[in-house]
């Protein structure tokens, strides 16, 4: 087995037994316990009120699951920040690092290795919750959001930006520093994504470049933007319903914007770690 | 020609404007118990990251196994077992030495039996399938020995390997060096307990503010012994005819002798006078003076 993969392995292997999987996905089964206790009331009423139109149920349908998948987005980008942020760091200050880094290993296979391995585990968990909360919402609703094919994938690709932040943190950061930074732009983006819809929404074309600069420097929530406007039925996206359905649209480009931003910073990552004293 | 297993030249680390090490020159011989002595902050565990790759040296350059250190290729043949040995404690011992033998590179059944067979040799065949985190200090230290000779090392960096250990615990990592030892094994050895250098070694440096100060080989006889004696009815002919009587007060007697060859001669001269020979022991100068003499007994600790 390379190297790359025994530190895959062995990461995958110690977060399936640290206890802070176990709370995370116990903290995720509450969740979805909660919403679809909500989901039962809200379709019963909707069922029982006879006055509401089919598009208008569907309407109501949706945007709860919405509501549901934007709570997932917000236990992803927790978990994916909070599963990785002490794994170098941690290692390195506690000497742990010493040992593995002296075999005959590449310091890049370390970052490689536990990257890889926390992006899996971050996006699994965002698989699993979204899917959960899209069964709750076919099995007692009968409803299924378009357009999953592309909002999933997105979703997932929002949780693996937040690993690669953590991990590029880890890698030249103390573990507090490398949390409360990973927060501070987390805040951020989610600052500008709002700046940004507002802007558009009352046509002010700084506003907007306020937002769309924010997310260039830190795109995860432009992916969560892209994913929600997907997955809502088009009259909805189309008048704006919906506090999810954003106004502007984050392009393509942002999404292949965010690819070479995370490979920019696993880039540096490495750098980070080959370049540390251990 | 093999090169040596360790050379530094002039190997030298900085940490902001303090130098820890500042002019580091030393080879060590292959097969050679060498130890690294000095007090604290001399730079002894700098010296050793910087040997393992951990550390890049400021200046200076160091070859390992012929190598230039940091290379891929020497680290497989090294085993290195670091102070405060810490790691993921949530591992069993086994499972720990499994991660580390497939680092090296191994796999299979044959890392399957080098993990028993070092299980069984440090003694913990009962605790393998136990969280690390339940360990004592001592079986952590020796599972931590034990992940450093996984790959059959050329070389074993050990840094403080008795530190913490109960007198079991220590005789068992002086056999384990012995052994290292008969099998051509080279152990570096960094350690603040004298008595164990003086014990295991070879060859001894001291270091200080990251400079070799002082050379001393162990394994070679002393040039010159002191003895003590317990001696009853010996004349001091008898005595000044074998050597210089340094001390002499009732039956007991402190002489310097020329070689260990007087030892015999000095015991049959003094029984054939009729002396009555309680104890004959001879005194080696201890590491510990050595050291302190060296080190200059300024009785400021480092």
């Amino acid at each position: 087995m390379s190297a790359f993969l025994t530190l895959v392995h062995l990461t995958l292997h110690e977060a399936m037994r640290r206890r802070v999987l176990v709370a995370t996905l116990v903290g995720a089964a509450a969740f979805l316990i909660v919403f679809g206790i909500g989901f039962h009331f809200v379709v019963r009423d909707a069922v029982q009120d006879t006055a509401m139109t089919g598009i208008r149920r569907r309407m109501v349908l949706n945007l709860f699951t919405l509501a549901g998948l934007y709570a997932t987005h917000f236990l992803s980008v927790m978990t994916s920040v909070l599963l990785p942020v002490d794994t170098l760091s941690g290692e390195i200050g506690s000497g742990v690092l010493q040992t593995v880094a002296s075999k005959p290993v590449r310091r890049r296979d370390i970052v490689l290795g536990k990257w890889a391995a926390y992006a899996i585990v971050a996006g699994g968990y965002t698989l699993l919750v979204s899917t959960g909360v899209l069964l709750v919402a076919r099995l007692l609703g009968g409803f299924t959001p378009p357009g999953l094919s592309t909002g999933l994938p997105l979703m997932v690709f929002e949780s693996m930006l937040l690993v690669t932040l953590s991990i590029f943190g880890g890698s030249r950061f103390s573990t507090v520093t490398n949390g409360i930074l990973a927060f501070a732009l987390y805040g951020l983006a989610f600052i500008g994504g709002w700046v940004d819809q507002i802007g558009t929404m009352v046509d002010n074309a700084a506003a907007r470049n306020v937002g769309t600069v924010v997310s260039l420097i830190m795109p995860s929530e432009a992916m969560w933007q892209r994913a929600a406007y997907h997955m809502q039925p088009a009259i909805m996206r189309d008048l704006g319903l919906s506090p999810f359905s954003p106004a502007s649209l984050p392009s393509v480009a942002m999404v292949v914007w965010a690819a070479g931003w995370a490979l920019l910073l696993l880039v540096l990552a490495v750098r980070g770690l080959q370049r540390r004293a251990l | 020609m093999t090169a040596p297993a360790i050379e530094t030249e002039h190997l030298r680390r900085r940490f902001g404007d303090k130098l820890a090490v500042a002019d580091l020159t030393l080879t060590v011989a292959r097969g050679e118990v060498f130890g690294f002595l000095g007090p604290n902050g001399a730079g002894k565990s700098t010296t050793l990251k910087m040997l393992l790759g951990l550390l890049e040296p400021s200046g200076g350059r160091g070859r390992l196994l012929g190598a230039p250190i940091g290379d891929r290729a020497a680290r497989a043949k090294v085993g290195f077992l670091p102070e405060h040995f810490r790691f993921q404690d949530w591992l069993t011992g086994r499972e720990l030495l499994r991660f580390h033998g497939r680092l090296y590179g191994l796999g299979g059944a044959s890392l399957e039996r080098r993990a028993d067979a070092l299980l069984e040799r440090m003694d913990l065949v009962d605790a393998a399938d136990r969280p690390i985190r339940t360990y004592s200090k001592g079986m952590t230290q020796r599972i931590g020995l034990a992940q450093a000779l996984l790959n059959d090392p050329h070389v074993v960096f050990l840094d403080e390997p008795t530190s913490g250990l109960d007198p079991l615990g220590r005789r068992l990592v002086r056999e384990v060096i012995h052994e290292l030892r008969a099998g051509g094994t080279t152990v570096f050895l960094n350690s603040h307990l004298l008595g164990e250098v003086e014990a295991t070694c070879d060859r001894v440096v001291f270091v200080k503010q990251g400079r070799v100060v002082h050379e001393l080989a162990l394994s070679a006889a002393p040039e010159v012994l002191e003895v003590e004696l317990r001696v009853e009815g010996a004349t001091d002919d008898v005595l000044a005819a074998h050597g210089t009587v340094l001390e002499r007060e009732g039956d007991r007697v402190r002489m310097r002798i020329a070689d260990e060859a007087a030892l015999p001669r000095l015991a049959a001269a003094m029984v054939g006078a009729g002396a009555r020979l309680y104890a004959l022991t001879p005194l080696r100068r201890s590491l510990e003076s050595t050291f302190l003499e060296v080190m200059g007994d300024d009785g400021r600790p480092g």
